[in-house]
């Protein structure tokens, strides 16, 4: 039997590798991917917590499916800003990005 | 309604008179009716006043009225004078009258300028009247407001940089007014905003008192030229434009000088008692300060800015000697101020406006070029000396007489001290006049220029027959506001 | 007596038409008006003279103190209170009698003298100005007053000094004389205060429990209110403006700085007087010795000027100083006893008035003649200027105390109180007299006889100047001839009692000694063709010549004081120290505002992945700390 914590230990490496390449990728479209990853840790967390701590339930199912569902938009709208960003400013590396700024 | 709102309401109307105006002539015609109205309802005021007051109308307020305004805070718009605001009224309207015609050549923005010009009046005014402490504080930042655009506009020399500094100093200042307002609204258990009504209960505690009395002390202070808080006022003048030079050293520092009494010592007396010697000192080191710096100074406005340090600190030295005659004194000395320093620096405008220059240097032998001004300038100064028969020496003798009562040996000294300043004064103004207006006029630039117009001309004289009539008449205003003060020091003393 | 209210009326009104008219009026109307008041003010004066002295003395054998006029002019609170009124008293009718007759004989005068100037309304709108302060100032009621009315002399010396404001030295002496009797007076006003805080009266005659009261503040009080007299009466070492003052118009030279109003400070102590002798007479002493002090070095120096006015100042500085000698040396308030001195001075007062007006008014005539002021460009005047010549030589004669005429009687009082007090003081004030005499006659020699100063004449042929000018002195002239046969001290002395003035012989006959050999010296040295005398001693002794032409270097002092200190070490350091340090703060508050902004606006970069660094950092702060506790 697999116990849960292997299950954890990957989702907190996906985790982690999605905090990483969030943080230190200066492509948005590698960022957007980070942030995918980020958001399927979690989904396996739902869903491991879910199956060994209350197995008679389903919420977590449910919670996991509903985030993936919100991810799946979310990246319609963010792959439709970015293309935005793109023809505007021919070009989609974070550091260039600097419009927000005061 | 209340004669009293008329105050600040003439100028409101005159405001929306401005607004629909669409020419010079009919600005014009607007502002004259509307200052002339003012002085009219400010004489007819000391009239009715001194009449309900001889009916024996003792009350400390006269002419009250109150209207809830915001009632979870208990603030109402409460209005009430008594002999030292309505002096204070009197001298508004007298400067807001010639204030109108010192300006009378203003072209561009005239509408705006005087819109804002008199947005500054309704706030003068509504101080002067109110006697509710938040009403009153809304006043006064009415007042201090348009006070950046004045100057931030149509000023001259560094006005961005002079604008922004009045502004913010007088903003800090108010700041602490506010937390001190608060401070003396909880303290006496927040059932009122009301003056009189603070005053009757006196109920806040010593230790709390100790704290709020220097927080509002220096918040008027800052705009009473309290030193070191002073710094804003001679590049604030030195860029405003004439009429607002006029209005704010005129009136705008009385503000000062009136809510340190009016509010700082007469709510907080016991901290004030305890406390009043570290304001006697800071005031008594503007008193000679400011002279002393005058005596160096090379524009005229600064000149005249530094001298205003000093006569104003005069004041508050006087408020802090809390007895009736120095009391008495400031009041006066706080009407003379404002008259000699709005003729002073209505007669630096038209100065400049015809030399285009302050710099006592590039000036010289105006008395040939420009006799009526010149003539005219040398009375402010002797006004401003202290010459017997003109409004500065009633008020300074009052003052030093008040302040010699007050028999302790420090207070002896600092008295001594602040009388040092008639030399001082006497030194700067008169070498200013023997720089700017006699000997031989050293650029033909100049020669050619004209003197006074009817307009500059009104202005002066209207300014000059208020000194002379206080210098040569002042037993009705001194006991009109001798009367007022007295119920309010033994409140003080007591 | 109410009319006297229009003593002090009338030139007021005057000076609100001259002034306020100015140049609209013809120069000739206003000069004319300017005289016709000062003229019905005079008549008013001797009225007011005659009646009061007429009235005669009341039971216990003075003249009693009237005050037909009084008002409350500003209340103090408590009992005191400025009033404005008019006192009659023995002295200050003397005095009314005195200005309004120097008064009107400068008006007279003027109308010659300043024929044709720029300005001639405005001298006239001034003088009037003057003659009512100064009126004023001796009717004073109280010591409030007079301290009113002594602001507005200063200021009307202020403007008549700088009369001719285009001439830079007039502008500089103007400036210098207001602000150094500004300096005086604010002892004066700090001696007021302690005055009317400790008596509880501006009065000039508290009631004894008052009196009382104050014993131990009074003579400080006092000894502050002579400093203010000193400034006025040009004591040392508060002398300088007087020199200077001396680039007014001449006539203005003749009324104020020689009869009237330097002598104010004489006048304050004479007021004070029974406080001084009753509180205070060591201050009183310490009055004559600053008298005795100024006399001697005003004398010095006037023998080495070259300029006729400044000779004539100093020569009036010296004269005060025997005035203020003579109140000095009163050690009681009887004529008999050691009150001498009181009449004695206030007889001065008024022969010296008369007199040095009219050496004033001779030299304007002088100097209108020549157009200078330097004895260089004088010399053999008398041909061409008789009436002048007369006239100057009777007012040398009684400034030297020659018997018959006036000068001789007072000052011989004088010297007759000196010895009285003590036989040094007495020997000092004789010498200075004998000095007197000399610089005078120098002076009157240098200016009459000796040399032409040909070239200068020839261009410009002295004249005698027009009936304008000649008849008061001619009026001034009589008038000193005769003053010294007034019964003085039946009018005034010390206590009010009648005093029966008698010449003491011995101390005449060494006065009159002393006077004939500075006179006789002065004859051997400068009315001879050349000066090698003179020359010889000022070459022998060019130390102290050279000293004393410079006034012993006191102005100098003074500008070292102004300039260097107080401009230099107070007032730029104070300006800079207000613009660096005290706005410099402020400025620093606000740099650091903005610095402080720059820092921190760094923070919101724009970089999405720097926001959730510090949002990841932020969650993880709060977590450890949320562990922790």
């Amino acid at each position: 039997m697999v116990h849960m914590e292997y299950y954890l230990i990957v989702s907190t490496i996906m985790m982690f590798a999605g905090i990483y390449g969030f943080l230190t990728r200066r492509n948005l479209l590698a960022m957007l991917i980070s942030v995918e990853l980020i958001l399927n840790s979690v989904d396996i967390n739902f869903a491991v917590f879910n199956r060994f701590l209350f197995p008679g339930q389903l919420e977590g199912f449910f919670f996991s499916l509903f985030a993936i569902g919100v991810s799946a938009a979310e990246t319609a709208v963010a792959i439709a800003i970015i293309i935005n960003i793109y023809r505007n400013m021919k070009n989609i590396q974070v550091r260039n990005l600097d419009k927000m700024k005061w | 309604m209340n004669i009293l709102s008329l105050f600040p309401a003439i100028p409101l109307l005159m405001m929306l008179g401005l607004w629909i105006s669409r020419n010079i002539k009919q600005i014009h015609t607007v502002m004259v009716t509307g200052a002339s109205a003012l002085l009219a309802l400010s004489i007819a005021l000391v009239f009715m006043y001194l009449g309900m007051r001889a009916d024996g109308q003792a009350a400390g307020m006269l002419l009250t009225d109150s209207i809830m305004w915001y009632s979870p805070l208990n603030i109402q718009y409460s209005v009430g004078v008594d002999g030292i605001s309505v002096a204070m009224l009197l001298l508004s309207a007298i400067i807001v009258f010639t204030g109108t015609f010192a300006s009378w050549k203003m072209k561009d923005g005239a509408k705006e300028f005087f819109m804002w010009f008199c947005l500054l009046s309704v706030g003068v005014f509504g101080f002067f009247i109110s006697t509710d402490l938040f009403t009153m504080f809304m006043f006064y930042e009415v007042a201090l407001i348009p006070m950046y655009l004045l100057i931030g506009v149509w000023g001259t020399g560094r006005k961005e940089y002079s604008a922004m500094k009045l502004t913010l100093m007088l903003m800090g200042g108010s700041a602490l007014i506010l937390i001190g307002i608060l401070g003396i609204y909880f303290g006496s258990g927040a059932t009122t905003m009301d003056i009189t009504e603070i005053a009757a209960m006196d109920n806040i505690p010593l230790s709390m008192q100790r704290v709020w009395f220097p927080i509002v002390f220096i918040g008027f202070g800052v705009l009473g030229a309290l030193f070191p808080f002073h710094t804003w006022s001679p590049d604030g003048h030195a860029s405003a434009p004439t009429a607002v030079s006029m209005l704010h050293a005129g009136v705008l520092m009385k503000l000062g000088g009136y809510g340190c009494f009016r509010i700082a010592m007469y709510l907080l007396p016991d901290a004030a008692q305890e406390l009043s010697w570290i304001f006697i000192i800071l005031t008594a080191i503007s008193v000679v300060y400011g002279a002393f710096s005058a005596c160096v100074q090379t524009d005229l406005k600064y000149i005249n800015a530094y001298s205003s340090v000093s006569h104003c600190g005069l004041v508050l030295f006087a408020i802090l000697m809390m007895n009736t005659t120095a009391t008495t004194g400031a009041v006066l000395q706080m009407l003379s101020h404002g008259l000699m320093t709005a003729l002073f620096f209505a007669l630096i405008g038209m100065i400049y406006g015809r030399t285009h220059t302050r710099d006592i240097r590039e000036l010289s032998g105006l008395m040939r070029i420009m006799p009526f001004l010149s003539v005219c300038y040398v009375i402010a100064g002797l006004a401003n000396l202290g010459l017997p028969g003109l409004s500065g020496f009633v008020a300074e003798m009052t003052i030093f007489n008040g302040a010699f009562m007050v028999h302790d040996t420090f207070h002896r000294v600092v008295t001594i001290i602040a009388c040092t300043s008639i030399v001082i004064t006497a030194v700067y103004i008169l070498r200013l006049i023997g720089k700017i207006l006699y000997g031989t006029c050293s650029n033909p630039e100049h020669l050619k220029l004209t003197d006074a117009t009817w307009d500059e001309r009104l202005a002066v004289v209207v300014l000059i027959a208020a000194i002379a009539g206080l210098g040569l008449a002042p037993m009705w205003m001194s006991d009109m506001i001798s009367e007022s003060v007295l119920p309010l020091i033994s409140h003080i003393l007591n | 007596m109410e009319y006297t209210i229009l003593i002090l009326l009338l030139p007021f009104l005057s000076f609100i038409l001259l002034g306020l008219l100015g140049t609209r009026l013809k120069p000739s109307v206003a000069g004319a008006a300017g005289t016709i008041v000062t003229g019905a003010v005079a008549i008013l004066c001797y009225w007011t003279a005659f009646s009061y002295f007429g009235a005669g003395r009341d039971a216990s054998g003075v003249f009693p103190t009237l005050i037909p006029w009084n008002t409350v002019w500003l209340p103090f609170g408590g009992s005191l209170h400025i009033d404005l009124g008019i006192l009659l008293d023995p002295i200050s009718v003397m005095m009314l009698i005195v200005i309004s007759t120097v008064s009107l004989m400068v008006h007279i005068y003027s109308f010659g003298y300043m024929k044709g100037e720029r300005g001639f309304q405005r001298y006239y709108a001034f003088l009037s100005l003057f003659t009512m302060s100064m009126l004023g100032l001796v009717l004073a009621t109280n010591i409030f007053q007079m301290y009113i009315f002594w602001e507005l002399v200063g200021v009307s010396s202020y403007l008549l000094i700088g009369f001719y404001y285009t001439k830079k030295e007039a502008v500089a002496a103007s400036k210098k004389a207001f602000i150094v009797t500004r300096f005086a007076d604010l002892g004066f006003l700090i001696g007021i205060l302690i005055y009317g805080f400790y008596t509880g009266t501006f009065s000039f005659t508290p009631d004894a429990p008052a009196l009382g009261a104050a014993k131990a503040l009074l003579p400080l009080a006092l000894g502050l209110m002579f400093i203010g007299g000193a400034g006025k009466s040009a004591m040392f070492p508060l002398h300088i403006w007087l020199p200077d003052a001396m680039e007014g118009p001449t006539p203005v030279s003749a009324l104020i700085h020689a009869a009237t109003m330097v002598v104010a400070g004489v006048y304050l102590v004479a007021r004070m007087f029974p406080l001084f002798i009753g509180y205070a007479p060591e201050v009183l002493h310490i009055t004559a010795y600053v008298g005795a002090f100024t006399a001697l070095y005003a004398a010095v120096v006037a023998c080495v000027q070259s300029d006729i006015k400044r000779v004539l100042a100093f020569s009036t500085i010296s004269q005060i100083g025997f005035m203020i000698v003579a109140l000095g040396v009163c050690t009681s308030a009887d004529p008999h006893e050691g009150g001498l001195g009181y009449m004695a001075s206030m007889f001065h007062l008024f022969t010296h008035a008369m007199f040095k007006a009219l050496l004033f008014l001779g030299a304007g005539c002088i100097i209108h003649a020549v157009h200078s002021n330097e004895m260089s460009a004088m010399g053999g005047l008398r041909k061409y200027m008789p009436v002048t010549h007369i006239t100057f030589l009777v007012a040398c004669l009684a400034i030297a105390g020659i018997w018959p005429l006036s000068g001789f009687f007072s000052k011989d009082e004088i010297l007759a109180a000196c010895f009285r007090f003590s036989p040094v003081m007495g020997g000092i004030m004789t010498f200075i007299a004998g000095l007197t005499a000399f610089y005078m006659f120098r002076l009157y020699y240098c200016i009459f006889w000796g040399n032409e100063n040909k070239e200068l004449h020839a261009e410009h042929r002295p004249h005698e100047a027009p009936y304008s000018m000649t008849i008061p002195l001619i009026f001034l002239a009589a008038v000193t001839l005769f003053a010294g046969w007034i019964p003085f001290g039946e009018f005034v002395s010390s206590n009010g009692q009648a005093y029966h003035i008698h010449i003491d012989w011995t101390v005449a006959g060494i006065s009159l000694c002393v006077a004939a050999a500075g006179i006789a010296l002065a004859t051997w040295m400068y009315l001879r063709e050349d000066r090698t005398v003179a020359d010889g001693l000022a070459v022998r002794f060019s130390g102290l010549h050279k000293a004393a032409y410079h006034r012993f270097y006191i102005d100098e002092i003074y500008q070292f004081i102004t300039h260097r200190i107080i401009f230099a070490c107070i007032s730029t350091p104070v300006a800079w120290f207000d613009r660096h340090v005290v706005d410099g703060f402020m400025n620093l508050l606000a740099l650091v505002t903005n610095k402080v902004s720059w820092l921190i606006k760094g923070i919101q970069s724009g970089n999405v992945q720097r926001y959730s660094i510090w949002v990841l950092g932020g969650a993880l702060g709060i977590a450890i700390v949320l562990l922790l506790i």
